[in-house]
This record gives C-alpha cells, sequence and structure tokens, in this order.
C-alpha cells in the first residue's frame, strides 16, 4: 500500500495532505493509497481524510497531541512495517523534512527529499527534485521494496474530494517518550496573506533605508497590493523585520505570481528563497545590481520616489 | 561549492572542477557555536568532519583556523545521498565518543535538510533542527528553535544533533596566527570505501534551472511616467495583478 501521513492544524486536515493524496495519485504505483492520521481528538480530521484515500489508519493518542520527529518516526514506521507499505508519502513542510530521514533509516529505506514530481517506472520510484540553492533540477530514484519520499509543498494538485468515505480503521502504536522536552511555544501571528500562500509578495532590502522606510515602502506597497510581506536576510538580521518574513536559503521558499524586490541586490542566497515565481519585478537604485538579471520588469531609480509613485498609480 | 560560482553542468552532473569549494554558511554556525560552548566553559574537543573530494582539506582547514583541534576528510569522488552518508556520520561520533553533533540545517549543494536527522535516528539520539540560540549547562542542552508554527523553546539531554542555521551566532574569521597554527593541526584522512556504504538513491539527470526572464528595465527618472509603465505591464502583460 501507498501511505500518506497526513498533517492538520485546528481540526482541519492540511492542505498540503490533499496534494500527498495527489502525488500518489499520479505517482503510476500500485496498492491503496492509506490515510494515516496521527493526533488526539482527531475524528473530524480523520473523516476529512476519508474523502481523499482508499482507507483510513486513525492513531488517536494523548501522546500524539504535539508533534516530535521521534514518535513521529516511531509512529510512521511501526504503521508502515505492519502494513507492508511499499512507498510512504510525507509532507515536505520543516517538520516533514526532519522527520522523514529517520523513517527512511527505521525502515532501511531510501528518502527522495524534496520531491517535485513522482512516477513508477517498472517498480523504480523517479523524482525530479531542485539542488544547489534551487539553481539545478535533479532526476533522482530509488529501488527497493520500501521508498520513503517528502513532498514539495505546493507543487502537485490536490486530490479530488470524494462523495463516499473510505473505510476508517484505528490503530494501536507502542509510541517512545519525546526527549526534546518543549518549554515553550510563540506562534507566529499575522493577520497578512500566508507568505508561503500569497499570490503577491512584496519583499524589501536594506536599499529601503531604515526600519520606517520598510514600513512605508514595502508594507505600504503590499498593503495597496493585498500582498504578504517579505524580507531579505540583512534586514531581518538587521532587526527591522521578524524571521518569519525572511525569503532565501534559510528562510522562507516563496512562488507566487509577483514577486516585488524592492532595494534589495540580489544575493544568490535570496534568489533561491523566490526564483521560481511567476513574475519578478525589482526596484532598486544601483543599475548594476544582480537582481535585474533575475528580473522580468524593472525599473532603476530610487526607492522612496518610485514605490510611493508606483503605490499613487496603483490606487487610480 | 561558492554559492557566488555559477552552476555548470558536464557529464550528467554539476561539475565541480575549477570551482572554488568553500564551508557551506550553515556549517560556518555550527563550527562557531562550537568554539562559542567551548568558550563559555565546556570542556571539549572539537572535531571536524567533511566527505567530499580531497580538495576538501581546504575547507577543513577553515574549520581549524577558526579554532577546531583536529579534523577528519572521508575522500569520496561522488556524492552520496543523506541516508547512505548519514551512517559515515554515525560510526564517526561512535569511534570518536562524540556528544554533540552540530550539522548544517540545509546544505546548499544538495538543498538537503536530511543528514542531522538521518545520523541522530543511527546513533538513537534526539535532534533539534533549525537552533536560534543553545546553551549547554552540565549535560542539558537549552535553547530555541524554529518550527512550522513558529519559535520553540527547548530542554534535551546530551547527546544530541543540532542542526545549525543563521542567527545562531555571528562566525568569526580566521586570524592570520590561527591560520598558521591550522597548517600543524591533524588531518585524518580516510577512504570512503573503509565505511562501507552503498549509496541508495542514484541520480539519472541534471540540468539547470534557469528561466528566462524578460529583463524589461526601466529608467526611473521620470518616476510617474515609470510607474504607470509597469503598473499597465503588470495588469495587461504579465496579468499578474487586478
Amino acid at each position: 500500500m501507498i501511505l500518506l501521513v497526513t498533517s492538520h492544524a485546528n481540526g482541519k486536515l492540511a492542505k498540503a495532505s490533499y496534494e500527498l493524496a495527489g502525488a500518489a495519485r499520479a505517482s503510476g504505483r500500485e496498492g491503496p493509497i492509506t490515510a494515516l492520521v496521527l493526533g488526539s481528538g482527531v475524528a473530524a480530521v480523520a473523516a476529512e481524510a476519508a474523502r481523499i484515500a482508499d482507507q483510513v489508519l486513525v492513531a488517536d493518542h494523548p501522546g500524539l497531541s504535539h508533534y516530535d520527529p521521534e514518535v513521529w518516526s516511531a509512529a510512521v514506521a511501526q504503521v508502515a512495517q505492519e502494513g507492508e507499505a511499499h512507498t510512504i508519502l510525507i509532507a515536505g513542510s520543516r517538520g516533514g523534512r526532519e522527520y522523514s530521514p529517520r523513517v527512511a533509516v527505521k525502515l532501511n529505506a531510501p528518502l527522495l527529499e524534496d520531491a517535485m514530481s513522482l512516477h513508477d517506472s517498472a517498480g523504480k520510484l523517479i523524482a525530479e527534485r531542485l539542488s544547489f540553492l534551487n539553481r539545478v533540477s535533479e532526476t533522482i530514484e530509488a529501488s527497493g521494496p520500501v521508498v520513503v519520499v517528502s513532498v514539495k509543498p505546493g507543487v502537485f494538485a490536490p486530490a479530488a474530494v470524494s462523495d463516499t468515505m473510505a473505510d476508517q480503521f484505528d490503530v494501536d502504536l507502542e509510541l517512545p517518550h519525546a526527549r526534546v522536552k518543549v518549554t515553550d511555544r510563540i506562534k507566529e501571528k499575522s493577520d497578512r496573506v500566508p507568505l508561503t500562500e500569497a499570490d503577491v509578495v512584496v519583499a524589501g532590502g536594506r536599499g529601503v533605508g531604515s526600519p520606517q522606510g520598510f514600513t512605508t515602502l514595502v508594507v505600504g506597497l503590499a498593503d495597496q497590493l493585498g500582498a504578504a510581506v517579505g524580507a531579505t536576510r540583512a534586514v531581518v538580521d538587521a532587526g527591522w523585520r521578524p524571521y518569519a518574513e525572511q525569503v532565501g536559503q534559510t528562510g522562507k521558499t516563496v512562488q507566487p505570481k509577483a514577486y516585488f524586490a524592492i532595494g534589495i541586490s540580489g544575493a544568490v542566497q535570496h534568489l533561491s528563497g523566490m526564483n521560481r515565481s511567476k513574475c519578478i519585478v525589482a526596484i532598486n537604485k544601483d543599475a548594476d545590481a544582480p537582481i535585474f538579471k533575475f528580473a522580468d520588469y524593472g525599473i532603476v531609480g530610487d526607492v522612496q520616489e518610485i514605490v510611493p509613485a508606483l503605490i499613487e498609480q496603483l490606487r487610480r | 561549492m561558492d554559492a557566488q560560482e555559477s552552476v555548470r553542468i558536464a557529464n550528467n552532473a554539476v561539475d565541480l572542477e575549477g570551482r572554488k569549494l568553500v564551508m557551506d554558511t550553515m556549517d560556518e554556525y555550527g563550527v562557531e557555536e562550537a568554539l562559542r560552548l567551548r568558550e563559555s566553559g565546556q570542556q571539549a574537543e572539537i572535531i571536524a568532519v567533511g566527505v567530499g573530494p580531497a580538495r576538501l582539506e581546504d575547507v577543513l582547514r577553515t574549520a581549524l583556523a577558526m579554532g577546531a583541534d583536529r579534523a577528519i576528510l572521508v575522500e569520496a569522488d561522488s556524492a552520496l545521498d543523506p541516508i547512505a552518508l548519514s551512517a559515515v556520520m554515525a560510526q564517526i561520533a561512535r569511534d570518536e565518543s562524540a556528544e554533540i553533533i552540530l550539522c548544517g540545517g540545509q546544505q546548499s549543494d544538495w538543498d538537503s535538510q536530511a543528514l542531522g536527522a538521518a545520523t541522530a535516528e543511527r546513533l538513537g539520539w534526539p535532534q533539534v533542527t533549525w537552533t536560534r540560540a543553545l546553551k549547554v549547562d552540565g549535560t542539558t542542552v537549552s535553547g530555541q528553535h524554529d518550527t512550522d508554527e513558529g519559535v520553540e523553546s527547548f530542554q534535551v539531554e546530551l547527546p544530541v544533533i543540532i542542526t545549525t542555521q543563521q542567527g545562531l551566532n555571528e562566525p568569526r574569521y580566521p586570524t592570520l596566527p590561527n591560520i598558521m597554527k591550522a597548517k600543524k593541526k591533524e588531518i585524518r584522512k580516510d577512504a570512503l570505501r573503509s565505511y562501507s556504504v552503498e549509496p541508495m538513491v542514484k541520480t539519472t539527470g541534471v540540468a539547470a534551472q534557469s528561466r528566462q526572464r524578460l529583463m524589461k528595465i526601466m529608467d526611473g527618472k521620470d518616476k510617474l511616467a515609470a510607474a504607470a509603465q509597469l503598473v499597465h505591464s503588470l495588469r495587461n502583460e504579465a496579468q499578474v495583478i487586478q
């Protein structure tokens, strides 16, 4: 069987889980698509999962109320072994990418990490993924009886929701104790559209001059466009903006329809977080800034002058 | 590879011939953090480990010049997937009786986050990824790390694997006297075959990923005209904004 490890938040199945089901169907792997729901008080999530999978396994357990990489990997490996899964699909979120390698080691299986495509070829599972800071596309393949895959979010088309519900089965698991004790959790809060899901992102670099300049220009333009706000590492390091807004190798990866780079020179680490955007717009006073080589549209000029003019133009 | 270098493809692989190899920026935070842990009073030997071509020696010398005590270079001609590579790391950790392993959160060549976690699993250790603050007090490790939802404060007992990232510290530059000293420090060289690991994932194709951009760059001297033209293009030509 193909095992999908679903994820959920606030009692709802995550978008990534629908994408996993889409990836499973697109892969051409044989066997029933089996959704695994891990958590505490997850009946509603399991019911949602029953509309995208052929069967659902539910581990509803107080020990699963909070994600932990050791607990999750133990649970997934146990279900995979007992259910004789040949393909295990895990969403490639930060959490998914930190526990999927443990699952692979437990099952002595290869890991296809951050897969953007999946297809079966005579029993081999073939995937494409990006490397070298998103500048290279690799085709990788895994053979052998069991393969673990972390699936890049936002790439696969979500599976269609069925009118009928698949059967649900409870599973009993022997769970290890979490050894990493979490003493505090601070959730990212934002009233804006999430950076990784936004159609339009407005991002600023040191070229905006000051925290005040960032607010006026970058946040101002984002407000006008209903866009998410992004920042470069330099801006975050300077303490102008929270880390949650950072785009790049060490921050978030985005691929909106439109990406506005305001006062951003275009370091390769930043580009790796946004170079798959559909349309890139750059505004910078330095005509030689590398960002212009990666831009579809650009204006060479002082951001303090150009951005207010742009906001004014959009208001019309 | 130095991130500033452009990517070249040859013989169905990224061509590293003649390209500058540097320490991964995420690993720099790890070396720096190890030095800071020692400077804060921890008694420990710091060993830098690298797997790759012979000229990776230069990278390990940088770690030694920053302050690591000695280094181990596992010479390998071709890349190994992280699950296979983790077996090498785990064996070295066992042989050296390591108590804490600092590993870059995401290797910039492979865009992989798997090595730390896979090594932790092989050793039966816990792991903390994307660490942004770290403290060791006796055998208790505490700090903060980034998750999908935000930031967690954590506490865990040694031994543990910590993956490092920007924000954890500001890595130091090696000073000239330390660069001189580093030349005398030991780098042990092992052959990959002595670890008897086989790749688990095969790379069958490699292509440079470059999207052709329009590069329609305007002069902003007339700011109103440039802004009007840009809005017009984005709405009507690219059709990416309302």
